[in-house]
């Protein structure tokens, strides 16, 4: 695995337009190479310390979801990846995380360049108050991926057919991404990060926030999205983990209890928090 | 004697309060009946009873005294005055008053003047001791009323509280009243101004003297009373005064909302809240002993004329003044703005600055609007700093270096000093002070009705 | 991607995006630093104005806080003080300690003679001045016959000399000859053996010729505008216009005339090398210190100065070169409050040891007068408490009342909206129209007295009230509900509720808000103008009906005189009241940094 990591960038090249004319089951694909990998990550909030020695390899082209009961530290092992927990002035992480053999916490590395690879949806769909155009193109423009009006036009369409939205939202482009239902708003948020064209996409319970109607659509999507993109996500519903992932971690109290196959760890945990937890004897 | 009143109305309320309450007690302990409200319940029904009516007679008294008794005295010397306007009649009663009260008056008084003084003086005596006792009886009165309807059934806590709740209800009205007060003396003052002088040429004329005026025998009195040059005077500096505050003022707010740390945040506010707290007067001082005459000399040495009383400086120091004000204001509103927007925007990668610009202050766009208009809502009704630091003449240019009035000076001006009340040159500030407080009151309700808009957005 | 990349849609490959990504981030950061320096600049521009202002405003105020006096030894002569010659405090007090305590102050300078010498001597004391030989007199009637040392102000020219040196008295340069005057007193001439006062002489020459050179400014101006009269002359054909024209124009040529000759007879001064040269008040003073004596010089050559005797010499010996200096006071005579006959006495008085400097005790117990000097700001101060009790005595209540009942007790409804409207347009209604408002209703309608602190609280009150109901409303909805709940649980009903649990916890709040109202009231003027709070009043007002002023309009009023020494009394005032203010907001942060997230 640590040879595939110290190689990572030239082989993914390699790959990429390698893995499109074969499109493989989904199971298989699972097991391909480590897109990010986590070793004894500690964050800390001031004096408390919020997870505790994490280490997690992160599949590409694999979906991953973190569950546990809420404060066990998920969201904010998700925030890590992508150092969103930057944000915030008290907290710290220690440790390393790697993408493609890079330590994403190394000075030379840049947020913000990082960010454009590893993209985040949200709780809550927040849209900004542009309109619908506006908030897919935002990514691009402000990156400078796109040179012109028609490579905007373009890469706002192919983003918006990607989240499956177009449909709903090529004769509305211009009004505002606000006046969407809470399910066409995050599924616009999916686009949004689907837009800057990232390597992976960091989901934070993006389903919380909607009806079973728009969830199983963005499950859905969730699927489709495999095919081209690593995704992380959090979620609180275990039987989403169980629909839509290949991987599961189970968080408790800041501790990585267990990290599998979700088969595995659905059917047949090793450790008995896990099981305590998916039988719903707490959580 | 006031001091003896005072005394006796508080002795005669805490006399009702330990009367009521003993006589529930007593009805209590006599029948053996239970109370329905506690005791002190019952004190203070009777001590309300006694106070409420007290004080009524004193407020209603007090404010027509002084009135009616300047109408006694007129009509005591009627063949005084025969032949005299109003305007007169005014500054005869000043000199009565003036001489009752030991001052000094305007020219040496006849003796039915002096006659008329020593009178009012009697009369505001009397009058006093009459308000003083008819209160006192008023409120024993009451008293006696409450004494006699306590009953272990009086349900002496509902009406206490009913009377409380009155008096909450009465005094939220206060602010409706003020604003009615203000309301209707500036369009009744206005209005006598627009009698004499047509409201049109106020409204448009470009012509503003009015201290030709003073006598009305003078010839050319009409005087000129052309709002639009003073109006553009107080647009000049309210302008120049935005344009020192606006940006300062934002970002600040953006740098305190953003990215200070807690620590500077924890410095920042309260020094800036000081700059907020120093008096307008503070600010003239300013304005008129040091930065006026710096901008002068400063001019000077590149070859400007710069007036010692230049829009320029009164601008420059308002607009330090509005910048607390704006900063406050605007970082409230990009406060408000959620934290899921910022996050949003980082997510996909956005610096710091790109999310300020392109997400954050388009979503407090609103809110900082109507931070603004307020903060010109404030610069065109502040008085002191250019009543300092401005010009008198009314000069319709748009060239900072140069003097101009404002409106405000403009009615401090007409209004310090003696002069006789119904003249046009005192009417006039009321005209002003009516078109003052509508434009300030539109911005105002515009600007508050977007900041509610704004804020509701995101509550 | 990959489907994209298939369907030819993409614009940009992975790679691409990520060099594109690279690219842009130089561009990007740069931006970022710029946009943060913005927001640096400005907390540093609104940081230094405050600090300027209260540079500005300290450094002009400090001294005022001093007030300079001078040691007198007065006599007390009986005939004078005592007219019963019963020594009774009666007869004391209509005594005449003018004459006494102008005497002991000529008494200074023995050799000042001459009623308009003394007159300008005497200026330099405060009018104040018998009265405190009065005052010691009346403390102790022992001192009758006697003569005392009284310190005494001085006026407030020579205090701002003693204080600021407005003028200063500088040593020139050094003198290298053996001086000897004429004479001990009057007009007398002074000798050097050296050319000292050579340097004195190129000075005014130097004026001179800058003079000379005005002029010819002068002249180029005037021929611009003949040159312009001349032009308009031939397009002109109205007779009368014509004739200005001429006339304006020969008026110019006369005074071009008029400043040649000038230049020529400066220019001949300028040109001759060791003549006399005759020194005038346009120009800075120059002084000779010699034998205990000071000489203003009127003239000087290189070697010789004429000049008249300021403080009498001792003696008309010789003067070594160590032993006398000539000062200069660079300041114009004309351009100052005090001549140099002044400059010198203080000068010598200072030499002397008479003047001391103590605290200015007057600027915070005297009222308000004409004589900065005598001026002091506890009549306003009075004046602003008065106003401040009527204020709070109103506002507190009302404030209180108006916040529970619409926070707690209003139905929902149009007409609630509208006051809470109404009390939110009149936080923001400019302050001078409440003073409208006041002159109208409270003056005219109901006829309060004028000046009056109870009419000025009345006004203000209407001012500070939406500010305490909107902090009391705010301090209000900060108690949980959960608190109101468990009281009405009990079987309290709604006002015992409110008076018991919800007002005594939400009071801290409440208090904050009203301190800050207190200080905005406290810091208020224009309303205040508009009801005759602006006069001049000398006496400390006793009552909430006497004519009475306030710490800003006091701060107003004297920011309008004229005087130079009411400069550094404004500031002082000033200070005085931003310390107030400055206190009550910090009281206003700790009590709420202190009662605030109880929960």
């Amino acid at each position: 695995m640590s040879d595939q990591t110290q190689t990572g960038v030239p082989e993914h090249a390699a790959n990429a337009p390698a893995a499109a004319p074969t499109p493989t089951a989904p199971k298989a694909r699972a097991d391909g190479r480590t897109k990010m990998k986590a070793r004894q990550v500690n964050v800390f909030y001031g004096d408390k310390q919020a997870l505790f020695d994490v280490d997690i390899d992160i599949m590409e082209h694999a979906v991953t979801s973190l569950i546990g009961p809420s404060g066990c530290g998920k969201s904010t092992f998700l925030r890590c990846l992508n150092r969103m927990n930057d944000v915030v002035d008290i907290c710290r992480v220690q440790g390393s995380i790697e993408m493609e053999g890079e330590d994403i916490y190394d000075p030379k590395v840049d947020v913000v360049h990082l960010r454009a690879r590893v993209g985040m949806v949200f709780q809550k769909p927040n849209p900004f108050p542009k309109s619908i155009y506006e908030n897919i193109a935002y990514g691009p423009k402000i990156h400078g991926i796109v040179r012109n009006k028609a490579e905007c036009d373009e890469l706002v369409e192919t983003s918006l057919r990607k989240a499956g939205l177009w449909e709903e939202a090529k004769d509305r482009l211009d009004q505002p991404g606000t006046g969407l239902s809470g399910g066409q708003q995050q599924r616009l948020c999916i686009a949004r990060a689907i837009a800057v064209q990232p390597e992976v996409i960091l989901m934070d319970e993006p389903c919380s926030a909607l009806d079973p109607i728009a969830t199983a659509k963005i499950e859905d999507l969730i699927h489709e999205l495999r095919e081209n993109y690593t995704i992380v996500i959090v979620t609180h519903s275990m039987q989403q983990a169980a629909r839509v992932s290949q991987k599961t971690a189970f968080f408790h109290l800041g501790d990585l209890i267990e990290y599998g196959e979700t088969e595995t760890i659905f059917t047949n945990p090793k450790d008995e928090k896990t099981q305590g937890y998916i039988t719903g004897r707490f959580g | 004697m006031t001091l003896a009143f005072a005394v006796a109305l508080i002795v005669l309320i805490g006399f009702a309060y330990y009367l009521g309450q003993s006589r529930a007690l007593k009805a209590r302990d006599g029948r053996g009946a239970r109370l329905h409200s506690l005791p002190s319940y019952y004190g203070m029904y009777a001590a309300l009873w006694c106070a409420i009516p007290a004080a009524a007679l004193l407020a209603v008294w007090s404010a027509f005294q002084g009135t009616i008794v300047e109408q006694m005295i007129l009509a005591d010397i009627t063949e005084e005055l025969s032949g005299l306007d109003q305007s007169r009649i005014g500054l005869v009663m000043n000199d009565i008053r003036n001489l009752a009260t030991g001052g000094i008056t305007s020219s040496d008084p006849s003796p039915a003047i002096q006659e008329a003084a020593a009178r009012y003086s009697n009369l505001m005596v009397t009058a006093k001791a009459a308000m003083f006792v008819i209160a006192l009886a008023l409120g024993s009165g009451g008293l006696l009323l409450a004494f006699r309807r306590i009953s272990p059934d009086l349900r002496a806590r509902n009406r206490v509280e009913r009377i409380i709740m009155t008096v909450l209800m009465l005094s939220s009205t206060i602010a409706i009243l003020v604003t009615l007060g203000i309301v209707l003396s500036l369009v009744f003052e206005a209005s006598r101004f627009f009698a004499q002088i047509p409201i049109t040429e106020f409204l448009f004329g470009l012509q503003w003297s009015p201290q030709i005026a003073i006598r009305a025998d003078q010839v050319g009195s009409s005087g000129a009373f052309g709002a639009i040059p003073v109006f553009a005077g107080t647009m000049l500096i309210s302008f120049i005064a935005m344009c020192v505050a606006a940006p300062i003022g934002l970002f600040s707010a953006i740098y305190m909302a953003e990215y200070a740390n807690r620590k500077v945040r924890g410095v920042l506010k309260p020094v800036l809240e000081i700059l907020a707290g120093i008096p307008t007067v503070v600010y003239g001082f300013f304005a008129a002993l040091t930065v006026a005459p710096t901008l002068r000399d400063l001019g000077d040495s590149i070859g400007l004329d710069v007036a010692s009383e230049s829009a320029l400086a009164a601008g420059a120091v308002m607009g330090i003044m509005i910048i607390p004000f704006v900063s406050s204001l605007s970082d409230d509103v990009i406060s408000a703005v959620p934290s899921a927007m910022r996050e949003g925007s980082y997510g996909l990668g956005a610096t710091k600055s790109e999310t300020i610009r392109k997400v954050v202050l388009p979503a407090a766009l609103p809110g900082i609007v109507g931070a603004l208009l307020l903060a010109v809502s404030r610069a065109i009704g502040e008085t002191m700093i250019v009543v300092m630091a401005a010009g008198l003449s009314a000069n319709l240019t748009a060239n900072p270096f140069e003097a101009v009035t404002t409106v405000t000076v403009q009615i401090v001006t007409l209004l310090t000093g003696d002069q006789e009340f119904d003249s046009p040159k005192t009417l006039a500030a009321f005209a002003l002070g009516l078109l003052l407080f509508v434009v300030t009151l539109i911005l105002n309700v515009i600007a508050l009705r977007v900041v509610r808009k704004y804020r509701e957005q995101y509550d | 991607m990959t489907d994209a990349t298939a369907n030819g849609t993409t614009p940009a490959s992975p790679d691409e995006v990520s060099k594109r990504v690279h690219a842009s981030l130089k561009r990007r950061y740069a931006a970022e630093k710029r946009f943060q320096l913005y927001g640096v600049v400005a907390i540093g521009l609104a940081l230094t104005f405050l600090f300027i202002l209260f540079y500005d405003i300290i450094s002009k105020g400090y001294s005022a806080f001093w007030q300079s006096h001078v040691t007198i030894e007065v006599e007390i002569d009986p005939g004078e003080v005592d007219p019963q010659g019963d020594r009774s405090l009666d007869s004391l007090r209509d005594g005449s300690y003018r004459g006494i305590t102008r005497d002991a102050f000529t008494a200074l300078f023995p050799t000042v003679e001459g009623r308009s010498e003394r007159r300008h001597l005497l200026e330099l004391m405060s009018g104040s001045a018998d009265g405190v030989v009065r005052q010691r007199v009346l403390e102790d009637p022992s001192l009758v016959g006697q003569t005392i040392p009284v310190e005494v102000k001085l006026n407030d020219d020579a205090d701002i000399y003693v204080k600021d040196k407005t003028v200063e008295v500088e040593t020139a340069a050094r003198v290298n000859g053996i001086a000897s005057p004429t004479g001990t007193s009057g007009e007398i001439q002074i000798l050097s053996t050296a050319n000292d006062f050579g340097a004195i002489l190129t000075a005014v020459k130097e004026m001179l010729a800058e003079r000379a050179e005005d002029l010819r400014d002068d002249i180029e101006g005037d021929r611009a505008r003949i040159e312009r009269f001349e032009s308009q002359l031939q397009s002109v054909e109205d007779e009368e216009v014509r004739s200005d024209l001429e006339s304006s124009i020969a008026s110019y040529e006369y005074d071009i005339e008029e400043a040649q000759k000038q230049i020529e007879d400066l220019q001949r001064r300028i040109d001759q090398p060791d003549v006399a040269e005759a020194l005038n008040e346009g120009m800075p003073s120059y002084l000779v210190r010699i034998n205990g004596g000071v000489v203003k010089i009127t003239s000087v050559d290189n070697s010789r100065a004429t000049g008249e005797v300021y403080l009498p010499l001792e003696s008309v010996n010789d003067a070594p070169a160590d032993s006398w200096e000539i000062l200069t006071l660079p300041v114009a005579e004309s351009d100052r409050r005090l001549s140099d006959k002044q400059v010198m006495w203080l000068w010598d008085l200072e030499n002397r040891g008479l003047i001391s400097l103590p605290f200015n005790t007057t600027l915070f117990t005297a009222g308000d007068s004409r004589e900065p000097e005598q001026a002091g700001i506890w009549g306003a101060v009075v004046g602003s408490f008065y106003v401040l009790v009527v204020t709070l005595l109103l506002s507190f209540p009302i404030g209180v009342m108006t916040a529970v009942y619409l926070e707690e007790f209003a139905p929902k409804n149009k007409w609630t909206d509208l006051i809470e409207v109404n009390i939110n347009n009149l936080a923001a209604v400019p302050s001078i129209v409440f003073g409208l408002l006041g002159l109208a209703m409270f003056l005219n309608f109901f006829g309060f007295p004028r000046s009056a602190p109870l009419v000025g609280g009345m006004v203000l009150t209407l001012m500070t009230l939406p500010t305490i109901i909107i902090a009391g409303r705010a301090a209000l909805k900060a108690v949980p509900p959960s608190i109101r709940e468990a009281a009405l649980g009990m079987g309290a009903s709604r006002i015992q509720a409110m008076t018991h649990h919800v007002l005594p916890l939400a009071m801290p709040g409440m208090l904050t808000g009203t301190i800050i109202g207190m200080a905005q009231a406290l810091g208020e003027t224009a309303p205040l103008l508009m009801i005759g709070m602006v006069a001049f009043i000398v006496d400390i007002p006793g009552g909430f009906t006497d004519p009475a002023t306030v710490l800003p309009v006091q701060i107003y009023i004297w920011a309008d005189s004229p005087e130079r020494a009411f400069v550094e009394r404004t500031s002082a005032a000033i200070m005085v009241l931003l310390a107030f203010l400055i206190t009550m907001n910090l009281t206003a942060v700790l009590l709420r940094k202190k009662f605030e997230k109880r929960w």
